[in-house]
């Protein structure tokens, strides 16, 4: 009997994508590689305190390619989960569970993530960074 | 309070006077991981906004503005609840993934020094800068 074969829970390979599950997933992935990102926060903190020439190379990390890339992905997990958190703030006060307002609030989530990082980026861009 | 009477039918009067669940630790972990989630929404969009108001910024204008009150204050307060808040998140993705059970204490224990020892370290550079030491 302990041996026999039981059917196992379906796995996500078997699901058709949907919205709400993107949402769910890129909240746990964006979690994540937010904690990582903390890291970013205290070196340049642990730099300021630290003197002229650690903020000098903290400031040329940021601005070599692989830092903008970097900044760029933190910047829209930041965003995303932000979005998506108030989002979960707002189910857990028990508003939007219809099937209709849950995928409507998924996509807002994903969608306001986009645009509030293509504001932030605009806006870097339009006014330069020192050097 | 409607929180406490919310889950009080589920429960039984033992349980209900335990106040602990199956977790444990009760609804703590749930509720501290909101608590901070909402001071992040806050403190998140302060933080983005000071960031950007210091992309001309020379080192001495940077710490400058660090060393405000409101800001050393709000930078102290921001750092805490990142800490906080990621080391929550990561306790659930740690006991959800992590199958092994001394990797999985080894791993929680891990991210809660580390987590403590990234506030400390960010609170005590705040400092100072804040103080001009």
């Amino acid at each position: 009997m302990a041996h026999m074969e039981r059917p196992i829970s379906p796995h996500l390979q078997v699901y058709r994508w949907q919205i709400q599950m993107v949402t769910s997933i890129l909240h746990r992935a964006t979690g994540v590689a937010l904690s990582f990102g903390t890291l970013l926060v205290a070196a340049a903190l642990l730099a300021l305190a630290a003197g002229e020439a650690d903020f000098a190379t903290l400031r040329a990390f940021c601005a070599n390619p692989f830092g903008q890339l970097l900044l760029l992905g933190w910047s829209w997990a930041l965003f995303y989960h932000l979005c998506n958190g108030i989002r979960h703030l707002l189910q857990d006060i028990g508003m939007g569970f219809r099937i209709e307002q849950f995928v409507r609030s998924s996509w807002l989530s994903v969608i306001g993530s986009v645009v509030l990082t293509v504001l932030v980026w605009g806006y870097v861009l339009m006014n330069g960074v020192a050097g | 309070m409607k929180y406490a009477r919310m889950g009080s039918e589920m429960r039984t009067p033992l349980a209900r006077a335990r106040g602990l669940g199956s977790a444990k630790d009760g609804a703590s972990h749930w509720w501290v991981q909101r608590l901070t989630a909402a001071a992040l929404v806050v403190l998140g969009l302060w933080f983005v906004c000071l960031v950007l108001s210091l992309l001309h910024a020379d080192y001495a204008s940077a710490r400058a503005a660090l060393a405000r009150p409101w800001n050393a204050v709000l930078m102290i307060a921001f750092t805490a609840a990142m800490f906080w808040h990621a080391q929550l998140g990561l306790q659930v993705v740690i006991e959800d993934y992590v199958h092994t059970r001394w990797r999985e204490i080894a791993l929680l224990v891990l991210v809660k020094f580390l987590a403590v020892l990234g506030a400390l370290a960010c609170a005590l550079a705040v400092l100072r800068v804040a103080l001009g030491s």
